[in-house]
């Protein structure tokens, strides 16, 4: 099977700055790693491959320090990379972004499932992923919290539980077809230091704007019809309170306030 | 003979202290009666709620006079029953001296009150720029607690351990005076060393009012490496290596798979590897990625010589918690998988940990009882703990008892000490006498009698 893995490099903290003028973030001020969400989707990559052979490629959009992402899954056991880098491609928002990718996809040759995080950290909209299968006129399901395999047999299907909030659903969804992955089942491996030497010199090939079939006002900010009003790190909040009297009463209170709180 | 407390007492106290802040009989909640040892309960006569040292002066006046036991308490998370009033009297319990005096950034120093807790130190100090180095893993202990066993922790191999970060300390002596102790100075040679006498006395000597920490600047990058090893002793084995490396990890723990398992069992969350039989999980700081990356590619030539299977990357906030998280919850998890445990905090030269696991594997063998172990195997700490499971009392004493006498002794055959960073306390009292030459116990005995001449400060622990 053929598995296409999205991943994408985010901010390592949250202490971010963005140009004011077009509320880009500015990714060279933070450290950069590898989307948490992104490590659900190897990990269930690499899950796949293990229980039916085949091979995970990733694919990443952004800068040229990207590479490293791509390094890092070579390093957690991904088989081979792409890279979409051109100054067109920045400053995309997701429709952008999801063209872009859908381009790339469609010019690295073929594929069985795309597996991407159910969303980014620093983005949060969680729409790539569907909208990337749109592009590619794929089946999609998101919140995916397991693959439980091709199932069932010999009809061109995969079945995965999704996470619908209130319930699980079982899906059976024909193949190609892109998921997008939250934690559910799947605890990410480490990046091994063996493998990252062992892969140092892979060769990760970059596609261009000029790569891509679309004309360069398709990608990046100039595709992107979302305009950003303000964007800004959210204030950290650390509110608290303290309950005093006897243990009873303490009791009672922290009972009411967390009915309050509707933790409980 | 002790003055048994009775309501002239209690009427005193109450003279100068509000009587919410005095408690007798059943106004004393059992967490007062123990500590995390378990075993040893006893119940104060008087709890008393100290917030200035004024008040502890008095007190002690009193108590001299009248020849009654005080023990001092923190946050009670000691292993060894140090905090257990064993003889009753008054417990004066300091956890509302909770107060971060001054941060000194020109001398590099933290004055704080003993009943500030580790965790509101690291974020604290952290927060500005700053290092408390000792990690000791029970951040709810208060740091009068640590300065009275003289905690270790983790970064203890690269960074040293309690007594090496305190540079001042303001106490009440048994007889009510307050002195202060050593102070912001870097060097000290005036006189004898009384401030590290008192730094691990357990609160035998005098009780701690006020101390001023070391600090360090904050490293900027921090980064650990989980390495499988086929088994255990190639695991540690390869410590010594490591540590002959130009770059010193701050910490090395092991690990080995069957307590992995009972912390992901205990946290209902998964460890991210188990596949090999032990792993070593080492961390280094320094101030760049860069700087970082050197240090592993020196621990890569060394442990893969060592027979490593590999060398996992733990760098990013989402991969340490997955990691440390698991490892933060071994000691609970262990307990979790018994009827009762009891620890031994051995410590022996480093070059002695291997040699020392696997003897507990024969302990393990002949007494045919679960013995699990993970620590510090880079300074030489191990923390290991003999389980009851289905014993009966009696059994259970006699096994348990005769498998401390081996472990105990098998450390002083390789040189080693009977506790790391506990203490002696009440539990381990016989064990450290049997240990050390009898001058020297007389010695440590003679120093009490200068200090408290009545016995009064928490009788019946360590010597």
């Amino acid at each position: 099977m053929e598995i296409i893995c999205c991943i994408k490099q985010v901010p390592g903290t949250n202490k971010v700055e963005a140009d004011a003028e077009t509320g880009v973030l500015l990714r060279s001020t933070a450290e950069a790693k590898l989307n948490p969400y992104d490590l659900y989707a190897l990990e269930a990559a690499f899950k796949l491959r293990e229980s039916i052979g085949g091979t995970v490629k990733v694919i990443t959009m952004g800068p040229p320090q990207a590479e490293a992402a791509v390094r890092e899954a070579f390093a957690m056991r991904a088989d081979s990379g792409v890279i979409l880098s051109d100054k067109a491609f920045a400053g995309a928002d997701v429709l952008a972004t999801a063209r872009t990718l859908a381009d790339g996809i469609k010019k690295s040759g073929s594929f069985d499932i795309i597996i991407c995080g159910k969303q980014t950290t620093d983005g949060d909209t969680a729409q790539v992923g569907p909208e990337l299968a749109e592009f590619l006129d794929i089946p999609h399901i998101a919140n995916v919290r397991i693959i439980l395999g091709i199932e069932p047999s010999n009809t061109g299907h995969i079945r995965v539980e999704a996470d619908m909030g209130d319930y699980i659903e079982t899906f059976d969804v024909l193949l190609p077809c892109l998921i997008t992955v939250d934690k559910g089942a799947y605890v990410p491996r480490l990046p091994s230091y063996r493998l990252m030497l062992a892969s140092a010199s892979r060769e990760i090939p970059v596609l261009t704007a000029a790569d891509l079939p679309g004309e360069s006002e398709m990608y990046g900010l100039k595709g992107s019809p979302t305009r950003v009003k303000r964007i800004y790190p959210p204030d950290a909040k650390n509110a608290r309170f303290n309950i005093g009297g006897s243990s009873e009463s303490v009791a009672n209170s922290l009972l009411n306030e967390l009915r309050n709180l509707k933790f409980i | 003979m002790y003055k048994t407390i009775d309501e002239t007492d209690i009427a005193y106290f109450k003279s100068f202290i509000p009587g919410e802040r005095v408690r007798t009989g059943g106004e004393i909640s059992p967490d007062y009666s123990r500590d995390e040892l378990g075993g040893v309960e006893k119940y104060p006569d008087a709890l008393i709620f100290v917030k200035s040292a004024d008040e502890v002066s008095r007190i002690m006046r009193y108590a001299n006079e009248h020849r009654i036991p005080v023990v001092a308490r923190g946050s009670g998370t000691g292993l060894v029953g140090a905090a257990v009033p064993v003889l009753g009297g008054i417990m004066l319990c300091t956890s509302q001296m909770n107060a971060i005096l001054e941060l000194d950034e020109e001398n590099l120093t933290l004055t704080l009150q003993p009943g500030v807790m580790l965790m509101e130190i690291s974020a604290y100090a952290e927060s500005r720029g700053f290092f408390y180095p000792p990690d000791p893993g029970e951040k709810s202990a208060t740091i009068g607690g640590n300065i009275s066993t003289n905690a270790g922790g983790m970064r203890a191999v690269k960074y040293g351990v309690t007594r090496d970060y305190v540079r001042g300390l303001e106490v009440v002596l048994p007889c009510g005076e307050i002195v202060e102790l050593g102070g912001k100075v870097v060097k000290n040679s005036s006189g004898y060393g009384i401030k590290d006498l008192v730094v691990g006395s357990e609160g035998t000597l005098a009780i701690i009012t006020k101390a001023t920490l070391k600090l360090l600047p904050l490293p900027g990058e921090t980064s650990s490496l989980l390495i499988p090893f086929p088994d255990i002793e190639s695991a540690i084995g390869s410590v010594a290596g490591i540590m002959k490396a130009k770059v010193i990890p701050t910490a090395v723990e092991f690990l080995e798979n069957e307590v992995i398992l009972d912390s992901e069992k205990f946290l209902g969350k998964k460890f991210p590897d188990k596949s090999s039989g032990a792993y070593l999980l080492l961390t280094y700081d320094g101030n760049s990625k860069q700087e970082l990356e050197a240090a592993y590619g020196m621990a890569a030539d060394v442990v893969f010589a060592a027979g490593a299977l590999d060398m996992l990357i733990v760098d990013t906030d989402e991969r340490k918690e997955m990691v440390w998280s698991a490892r933060g919850a071994f000691l609970e998890a262990i307990k979790s998988s018994t009827t009762e445990m009891d620890e031994c905090d051995v410590v022996v030269p480093k070059n002695k940990v291997a040699a020392f696991v696997l003897y507990t594997y024969e302990l393990k063998r002949e007494f045919s009882i679960r013995i699990k172990s993970f620590g510090h195997a880079g300074d030489g700490n191990l923390h290991i703990y003999v389980l009851r499971d289905g014993l009966d009392g009696e059994t259970w004493r006699n096994t348990l008892n005769a498998v401390f006498h081996r472990l105990y002794q098998k450390a002083a055959e390789f040189g080693g000490k009977v506790s790391g960073e506990h203490g002696i306390g009440y539990a381990k009292l016989p064990y450290l006498a049997q240990s050390e030459h009898t001058a020297v116990i007389e010695l440590m005995k003679g120093i009490k009698r200068v200090f408290d001449p009545n016995n009064i400060l928490n009788p019946g622990k360590v010597v």
